[in-house]
C-alpha cells in the first residue's frame, strides 16, 4: 500500500493539530530499547553549492550562509544537523568538485551545532562514485544512535544508476537486525525509496528491496531530499518526508511535462527554500516536524 | 537474440535530423520480419532523436548508443529500460500495445544537464 498525503491529511491521520506537523512516529510509546529522550535535529538538503542561474536563484552565493544564520538563530539549539545530499552542484571537473566541497565545509563551520552528519546526493557523488565526497565528509552510508533512536543513512546516489546495491542492502539488513520491531528508527536517503515520479527520475532502482528490509519495523520514518520541496507519502506504515532545498524549488511530482526549476520571484525572494526541524524522542514519542522557510531579511 | 542482433546490424539509411534539442526520427530500416529498427544516440544531454513515433502493434527494436559516457534509457510507462555503455550498443525490443505519448528519460546520472535529458515515444493507431 502506498499513498501520497498532504499535510492536513497526515495530521488527521496522526490525530494531531496545530502548526507543527506530526509524523507517523507519533504513538511509538512502547519502546523495548533504551528509553528515548526529547531532542531536536535539523535536516538541511540540496544546497547545490556552485549552481549558477540568476533567473532561478540570483542569491545562490549567499543562500547557504543565510540558512546557517537561521539555524544558529533557532530558539532551541538542535542536538545535531543532518545534510541529506547535493551539498554541491555537479561538475565534470574533479578539481572544481573538490573546491565546491571545501567551500561548503568552510561555510558550515559557522554552525554553532557541531554534531553534523552528511550523506551525498547524485550531484556530489554520481560522477566519481563518491570519491571526492568521502575525502571531505566521510562514508556515504552509516548509522548511529542518539537519544534512544537509531539513525541510518542509505546511499542511493554513488551508483549513477540510482542503485543502493546488494552489498549495502545486506549491510542495512544486518544493521537493523540488531533491533526489535518496536525500536524507533529514522532512515535518511537522498532519493525517494519509492517510485514518486519515475518519469522524472525521482525513484531508487532497488528501493523496493530497501523497503522490504524496513517494513518489519513499526516505528520507522524516512527523511529524504532530491525533489526540492516538502512532500509526504506513506508506504504502508512507513512515512516518507521530502525536504525543501536551499537553492531552488522544483514543481510538484509529475505536474508538468518537464522537471524544471521554479523561477525566482522577486516579489517573494527565497520562496520555496528552507530547512526542517524535527522533534523526536520523548515518550510517548511525539515526533514533530517544523518547516522553516528562509526569510528575505 | 542473435537474430535481433543481425536485424540491428542491417540498419541502413537511418537519418537523424536535429533542430536545437529537438530531433525527429525520419527514416528507418525494416527487415523481412517487419521489425522497425530505430537508432537512438544518447549524448550529453540529449537523445537523438528525442521524439519517436510508432504504430500500434508494430515490432520495434531500439538500438541505443552512448558515445561519451554511460547513459540510461527509461520509459517507465512502457516498462522499457536499458543502461547504455560507450562502445556497446544496447538493444530494446518491444511491440507497443497501447496508443499514447510516453516519456523516456536518462536514468543514469551523467552530469549537469542530466535532469533535462528526456524524450517521448508517441504510439498512434
Amino acid at each position: 500500500m502506498t499513498q501520497d498525503i498532504d499535510r492536513r491529511a497526515f495530521m488527521e491521520l496522526a490525530g494531531l493539530g496545530g502548526v507543527v506537523f506530526a509524523s507517523a512516529l507519533a504513538g511509538c510509546s512502547n519502546l523495548a530499547a533504551a528509553p528515548a529522550r526529547d531532542f531536536h535535529f535539523v535536516q538541511l538538503s540540496d544546497i547545490h553549492w556552485g549552481f549558477q542561474g540568476p533567473a532561478v536563484n540570483p542569491e545562490a552565493g549567499h543562500t547557504l550562509q543565510r540558512a546557517v544564520a537561521a539555524v544558529n538563530a533557532l530558539p532551541k539549539r538542535p542536538d545535531f544537523i543532518m545534510f541529506t545530499g547535493d551539498l554541491t552542484h555537479t561538475t565534470d571537473d574533479p578539481v572544481e568538485r573538490r573546491r565546491r566541497l571545501r567551500e561548503v565545509k568552510a561555510i558550515i563551520a559557522d554552525l554553532e551545532v557541531k554534531e553534523l552528519y552528511f550523506m551525498p546526493g547524485e550531484h556530489d557523488a554520481s560522477l566519481d562514485q563518491g570519491a571526492a565526497f568521502i575525502e571531505f565528509f566521510g562514508a556515504t552510508h552509516a548509522s548511529f544512535d542518539h537519544g534512544g533512536v537509531h539513525f541510518v543513512t542509505v546511499d542511493n546516489v554513488s551508483d549513477p544508476a540510482a542503485r543502493i546495491g546488494d552489498e549495502q542492502l545486506a549491510w542495512l539488513k544486518a544493521d537493523l537486525g540488531r533491533f526489535g520491531p518496536d525500536a524507533p528508527i529514522v532512515v535518511f536517503t537522498h532519493r525517494p525509496l519509492f517510485d514518486l515520479a519515475p518519469q522524472w527520475d525521482w525513484a531508487t532502482r532497488d528501493g523496493a528491496q530497501a523497503l522490504d528490509i524496513l517494513m518489519p519495523y513499526r516505528h520507522l520514518t524516512v527523511f529524504y531530499g532530491h525533489i526540492h520541496q516538502e512532500h509526504h507519502h506513506m508506504t504502508a506504515h512507513i512515512a516518507h518526508h521530502a525536504a525543501t532545498s536551499l537553492i531552488f524549488p522544483l514543481p510538484a511530482p509529475g505536474s508538468q511535462p518537464r522537471r524544471e526549476p521554479i523561477r525566482w520571484d522577486p516579489a517573494q525572494p527565497f520562496h520555496g527554500l528552507g530547512f526542517r526541524e524535527v522533534l523526536a524522542g520523548a515518550a510517548p514519542f511525539p515526533e514533530q516536524i517544523t518547516e522553516h522557510p528562509l526569510q528575505a531579511s | 537474440m542473435r537474430r535481433r542482433d543481425a536485424i540491428a546490424r542491417s540498419l541502413v539509411g537511418a537519418t537523424l535530423m536535429a533542430t536545437g534539442t529537438v530531433a525527429t526520427w525520419k527514416a528507418h530500416s525494416e527487415t523481412a520480419a517487419n521489425v522497425k529498427v530505430i537508432s537512438v544516440v544518447a549524448r550529453k544531454f540529449v537523445f537523438l532523436p528525442n521524439e519517436i513515433e510508432l504504430q500500434l502493434g508494430e515490432s520495434v527494436l531500439l538500438e541505443l548508443t552512448a558515445p561519451e559516457v554511460a547513459m540510461g534509457f527509461y520509459a517507465p510507462e512502457l516498462k522499457l529500460r536499458a543502461v547504455i555503455v560507450p562502445g556497446t550498443p544496447s538493444r530494446v525490443a518491444f511491440t507497443p500495445q497501447r496508443s499514447g505519448r510516453f516519456d523516456f528519460v536518462c536514468d543514469v546520472f551523467c552530469g549537469d544537464g542530466h535532469e533535462g535529458m528526456s524524450g517521448h515515444i508517441t504510439v498512434v493507431g
